[in-house]
């Protein structure tokens, strides 16, 4: 199977390598254009990566495994992130993630059944004064309830 | 002249954007370094300001500037550290969305004072649309002749690159952050070399924190004294004090270097919350090793923190009530630790996930009397054993906790 991004994609990517002194060193920003259009970055996806840098395959997939926002499957149309670094744990994250897990029916870095909200816990986010935050899509939000966690996700829901 | 003018983080509304930058004064100071300034007084003024690195390490800005060989043909780039990862630092988020132009005029005067045309801003990935409002700010001042070709109509010439990273917290070390614009693993790098002489594509290169940088144009604009005056006589300027945890009022604090702990604890974010006392409070970032309620009337400066056996880090500052306790705060730095050493150094690799099984294994009840001094002495195994300080971050957090709050650790081992 091979892999071939969007026209759009290509000129996106193409804009992002000019500036780098070696091409091989775009290979972050890039592969955030893939994973932005495929929802993951699929082994296809490594191959044609490696040959637009004209780097070797396995500099992709030792990449990807590093940085934990890369997925190498695919994962909900929607990704709810919530920290469970010590200034959230302190404002009540296990609690949230716990409400969350009963309501989504899933466990951390699970995916809802029908495809719609993928559940994933992850270290500090950085809004440490919104605490106990978590982002929707990149989104911050905090410091969220219960009830607001819930309005959240009502929320997603109408937007479909 | 207005206060907000010499603040990282204004007031005003739309601070963010060009115009209330230039009612602020902005980019007087940059003209005034590339218009009338020799490169190297730029450097000898900074130098003279006292200005610590806000990352964590408070390295001399303008000492580690003169590092970087003047002249030279080839390259050389200037990073900007805004990989903001230390848990309980929210700082350099709030003047990427709240003051851009001046990181960019401070990215300018530094690039001018080295000879450097060419710069990144790593940012975490985590802040992805943040770095949008970044962008927007550098074409803003491309626009308007800041930067780019030619600022200020003079030969001199700086482009910017905005680098986002993709979660990871060693990414803040400044030689993993360069490993990672190189497009590769966030693996430090062994030094000496040092980056200032061989760093991004094998060039001399300059790595700053954003808060850092911000703090640059009013160095120049008002001068290393009026700096100095605003902090400490050796460790000049404000510094953004985060307060997170047990307080009635979290936030950024912006107060001069120096500042009593307690009185930023008690009196700016509010004291905790009523029924609540204080147990701990961990001055700089998760990193730094926690301080009791006893040890709160220290300075907030970089060597007073050195001298009560923590760091400034980050500033940081989260405050822990006395209703949690210590073993979850201990979970979370276990685990933490764990999930983010790159895996590179042994000590580091095996000690971060041994601390983290034996925590774990006090927590599921199943705790040994020896657990308590075998989480020490695998933090002594890590201590200045690796590449790069992280060894030494994860291991003194927790070799505080331990030891600061054994009594209630020794009653979860033996629950």
């Amino acid at each position: 199977m091979s892999y071939a991004p969007s026209a759009a994609a290509v000129k996106k990517i193409d804009g992002i390598i000019a500036p780098y002194p070696e091409k091989s060193a775009a290979l972050l920003p890039v592969l955030r254009v893939v994973q932005d259009e495929l929802g993951c970055v699929p082994p296809e996806a490594e191959t044609w990566v490696a040959a637009k840098l004209g780097i070797q395959p396995i500099r992709i997939r030792e990449v990807l495994s590093f940085y934990t926002m890369f997925r190498r499957r695919p994962a909900g149309k929607t990704i709810i992130q919530v920290c469970r670094n010590l200034s959230c744990t302190l404002a009540g994250a296990e609690d949230i993630i716990g409400f969350l897990k009963e309501r989504l029916h899933v466990g951390p870095d699970g995916t809802t059944p029908d495809g719609r909200i993928t559940l994933v816990t992850v270290e500090c986010l950085g809004h440490c004064d919104h605490s106990p935050c978590l982002q929707i899509d990149g989104i911050d939000h905090g410091p969220v309830t219960r009830d607001g966690v819930a309005a959240l996700l009502e929320e997603l829901r109408a937007h479909e | 002249m207005s206060e907000d003018a010499v603040r990282l983080i204004p007031a005003d509304e739309g601070s963010w954007r060009l115009e209330a930058y230039l009612r602020r004064g902005g980019y007087e100071a940059a003209r005034k370094a590339v218009m009338s300034m020799a490169p190297a007084d730029v450097i000898t003024e900074v130098r003279k300001a006292g200005l610590r690195g806000r990352g964590g390490a408070g390295f001399p800005a303008g000492l580690k500037w003169s590092f970087v060989p003047q002249g030279g043909a080839g390259p050389k780039y200037l990073c900007v550290n805004a990989d903001e990862g230390e848990p309980g630092t929210f700082k350099d988020r709030a003047i990427l969305v709240r003051n851009p132009h001046q990181l960019i005029e401070g990215m300018t005067i530094a690039a001018f004072g080295v000879g450097i045309r060419k710069a990144f801003i790593y940012v975490r990935g985590e802040y992805g649309r943040i770095a949008g409002r970044l962008r927007e700010a550098i074409a803003e001042a491309e626009d308007e002749g800041f930067l780019g070709g030619g600022i200020f109509g003079s030969g001199f010439d700086l482009e910017v690159i905005v680098h986002l990273g993709a979660g990871a917290y060693i990414c803040g070390e400044e030689t993993a952050l360069l490993e990672s614009i190189e497009g590769r693993r966030g693996q430090p790098r062994l030094k000496p070399p040092f980056p200032a002489v061989v760093g991004l594509f094998r060039a001399p290169t300059a790595i700053n924190n954003v808060e850092t940088l911000a703090n640059v144009p009013l160095i120049i604009g008002r001068g290393a004294d009026w700096f100095l005056g605003r902090g400490l006589p050796k460790d000049g300027g404000t510094r953004l004090f985060g307060v997170s945890g047990a307080v009635r009022r979290p936030g950024l604090y912006e107060l001069p270097m120096g500042t009593q702990l307690r009185t930023i604890i008690e009196i700016h974010a509010g004291g905790p919350p009523e029924g609540v006392a204080i147990k701990a409070v961990i001055p700089g970032g998760l990193s730094a090793p926690a301080l009791r309620p006893d040890e709160l009337d220290v300075t907030m400066d970089f060597d007073a923190l050195a001298r009560a056996g923590s760091m400034l880090g980050s500033a940081g500052i989260i405050v822990i009530g006395d209703k949690i306790p210590i073993l979850d705060v201990l979970k979370v730095m276990a685990r933490f630790y764990a999930h983010e050493s790159c895996g590179q150094c042994t000590p580091c690799r095996i000690g971060t996930s041994w601390i983290h099984k034996t925590v774990m294994r006090i927590g599921e009840g199943q705790g040994r009397a020896s657990d308590l001094d075998h989480i020490l002495r695998l933090a002594d195994g890590m201590k200045g054993r690796t590449l790069c300080p992280m060894g030494d971050a994860a291991a003194l957090p927790v070799q505080a906790l331990v030891t600061k709050f054994r009594d209630e650790l020794e009653k979860a081992v033996a629950r």
